[in-house]
């Protein structure tokens, strides 16, 4: 599967987006430039983290509007899976691919930390090889991932399966002190309605390989080659 | 072309009520800290000043309530007001 990894002035993440599908999943990866309009040559997507645009205004707010958006939103439209990784999470929310919206955390620091996610929701193409309450640990790192919805809308992504990941201390239990942003509900990741557009704040491609720390992220990454190119190939069409 | 007259606009962009603000917070700490304890609540929010040209008051404001929406605030979690003022 060709993965493409949109970079925004920035970004820091994006080479470890690449590096991780390279050397993690060796499977094809290029960086795609926040000028590009066509991104049909891609089979799935990653929107990586840092600090796209300065993080002026709002994180995400101005990255936005970049003409990428545009194709990334089509290619959204059409089904394609599209994974936000931190800013990217940031950027998906504020153009409205992903519900909700990322605040300061709540402990007003800068976070970066190790921390261990449960998987909520295996049907979407990012958490296809993982099961329902299995947990992964991941790094962190974040200033503003307090994920925010009022009580309507989080009933209503309850109730979807909209919550892909939360915050679980070791043993799996969702407490406050195994919350690191004050996130309602202890959220870590969500999808869009159709499942195939996930957000998560922490950083899957900076746990790759046991070297770095930690290889349980790549479970996320490889879940798409799960999803199988015919499925990916028909969204085309 | 038509006569356009500059405008200042002033943007005040906050959390909407309801949405825990821990930057709020921390300065009511820091204000009780220093004394000042008759403060009860500290809400921290963006003050965006901006000049643009219209033909009329109206026009203005209805251009800047949609810089609002569209960019300056995030629906989702903020509020917004502003006034318009010739420059």
């Amino acid at each position: 599967m060709r993965f493409g990894i949109v970079t925004f002035p920035g970004s820091n993440g994006d080479h470890d987006a690449l590096m991780a599908v390279r050397l993690g999943l060796g499977q094809p990866a290029e960086l795609v430039w926040h000028t590009e309009t066509d991104l049909s040559d891609y089979d799935c997507l990653i929107i990586p983290g840092g600090f796209s645009y300065g993080d002026y205004l709002r994180p995400g707010a101005i990255a936005r509007f970049a003409p990428v958006m545009e194709a990334v939103a089509r290619e959204a439209q059409a089904g394609k899976p599209i994974l936000g990784i931190c800013n990217g999470f940031q950027i998906l929310t504020e153009a409205q691919l992903l519900p909700g919206a990322l605040l300061r955390n709540a402990s007003l620091e800068f976070v970066c930390d190790w921390v261990f996610v449960r998987v909520e929701q295996h049907r979407t193409p990012w958490t296809s090889r993982l099961v329902p309450g299995q947990l992964l640990r991941l790094p962190i790192a974040h200033g503003d991932g307090r994920y925010f919805v009022d009580e309507r809308t989080l009933r209503d992504l309850e109730r979807n399966g909209q919550v892909v990941f939360r915050y679980v201390d070791a043993e799996g239990r969702v407490t406050p002190e195994a919350n690191p942003n004050g996130s309602v509900a202890n959220i870590a990741g969500v999808c869009n309605e159709r499942g195939n557009v996930v957000g998560l704040m922490p950083h899957p491609e900076r746990a790759y390989d046991r070297l770095i720390g930690g290889d349980e992220g790549l479970q996320i990454l490889a879940s798409v080659l799960a999803v199988g190119w015919e499925l990916v190939r028909g969204h085309r069409s | 072309m038509s006569d356009t007259i500059r405008w200042r606009a002033e943007v005040y962009v906050s959390l909407r009520p309801g949405v825990n603000d821990p930057q709020g917070l921390a300065v009511r700490d820091g204000l009780r800290r220093l004394g000042y304890d008759e403060v009860e609540d500290v809400r921290v929010g963006r003050f965006v000043q901006l000049w643009l040209s219209a033909p009329d008051a109206e026009t203005a404001e209805r251009r800047v309530a949609a810089m609002c929406e569209q960019l300056l605030a995030n629906p989702v979690v903020e509020q917004y007001r502003f006034t318009v003022e010739p420059a």
